[in-house]
């Protein structure tokens, strides 16, 4: 049963990022891609991430790939505009050749590692928020703290750069 | 049970799409959804580890990915409203403000 949820999953969500990259309307390719990061947190789901599926539709779906769709309708954009890079059947050979060998090497990887200290067991004893949160803020702490900096540093970009230039000298033209 | 190289074989084919689209499509905007299907192949794979090596760390980098990718989008926005407004284009071959 997982193994048919992940198969349509990882099937649906690859489809869905080809159709992102390769349709010619912007809407088009916005709402492609809310069907691959809705497909995509199912694959946390499998992967017993509850908080991350949270995360990733509350955080993806309902605040990023918004933004994305606002500023594409405030746009308006033509869609007759020129498509792909004029040298793009030179970059898709090689690209997909190197996909094919990277993939062949991963399906021969066994992937031995040392195992960490949360076990499935645990993770599912108190859920998977409980453990994030407690490892959060506890090991992880500085980093919380640069992401919240860094989301800082971002609303003050995105504010300065987006408010309209005011004009420099306006009362000097009066003269 | 599915094997983990099942979820590293969709995170590279999800990478390689968004690699793609990033070096073949001229639109700014889709260039940055590409640069979101990147991080989402990344996210799978750290996901994953985490799940497979029984570890918590991977889950938390993945939400601080989450975190940094909503602030490039915010940015990545703004840059392109700013262009947008100068020259009515949002391609990334007549962008070129920037150049000496």
């Amino acid at each position: 049963m997982t193994g048919l949820f992940f198969v349509y999953f990882a099937l649906v969500s690859i489809a869905a990022g080809v159709m992102t990259v390769s349709l010619r309307h912007p809407v088009h390719c916005a709402l492609s891609l809310l069907v691959l990061l809705m497909h995509v947190s199912g694959l946390f789901i499998l992967l017993n991430a509850e908080f991350l599926w949270a995360v990733q539709v509350i955080v993806y779906v309902g605040a990023i790939l918004v933004l994305y769709l606002f500023v594409l309708m405030l746009m308006n954009l033509k869609t007759d505009e020129r498509y792909f890079h004029p040298s793009a059947r030179y970059i898709l050979g090689p690209a997909v050749l190197g996909a094919g060998y990277v993939l062949y090497l991963l399906l021969q990887s066994p992937f031995a590692g040392v195992k960490g200290d949360a076990p499935t067991t645990a993770v599912l004893q108190d859920g998977d928020t409980y453990a994030v949160g407690i490892k959060m803020f506890s090991d992880h702490l500085l980093q919380f703290e640069i992401v919240g900096i860094f989301l800082l540093g971002a609303i003050i970009g995105a504010i300065v750069l987006a408010k309209a230039p005011k004009p420099l000298d306006r009362g000097r033209e009066r003269l | 049970m599915i094997p983990l190289s099942a979820y590293t074989a969709v995170s590279a084919i999800l990478f390689m799409t968004g690699l793609l689209g990033v070096l073949i499509r001229r639109n700014f905007i889709i260039v940055l959804m590409s640069v979101e299907i990147m991080m989402n192949a990344a996210n799978i794979n750290l996901v994953a580890f985490s799940h497979y090596l029984d570890s918590m760390a991977g889950q938390l980098v993945a939400l601080f990915i989450i975190a940094i990718a909503a602030g490039e989008a915010a940015v990545g926005l703004a840059i392109i409203i700013v262009v947008f407004r100068g020259k009515i284009s949002t391609n990334v071959d007549e962008m070129n403000l920037l150049k000496w």
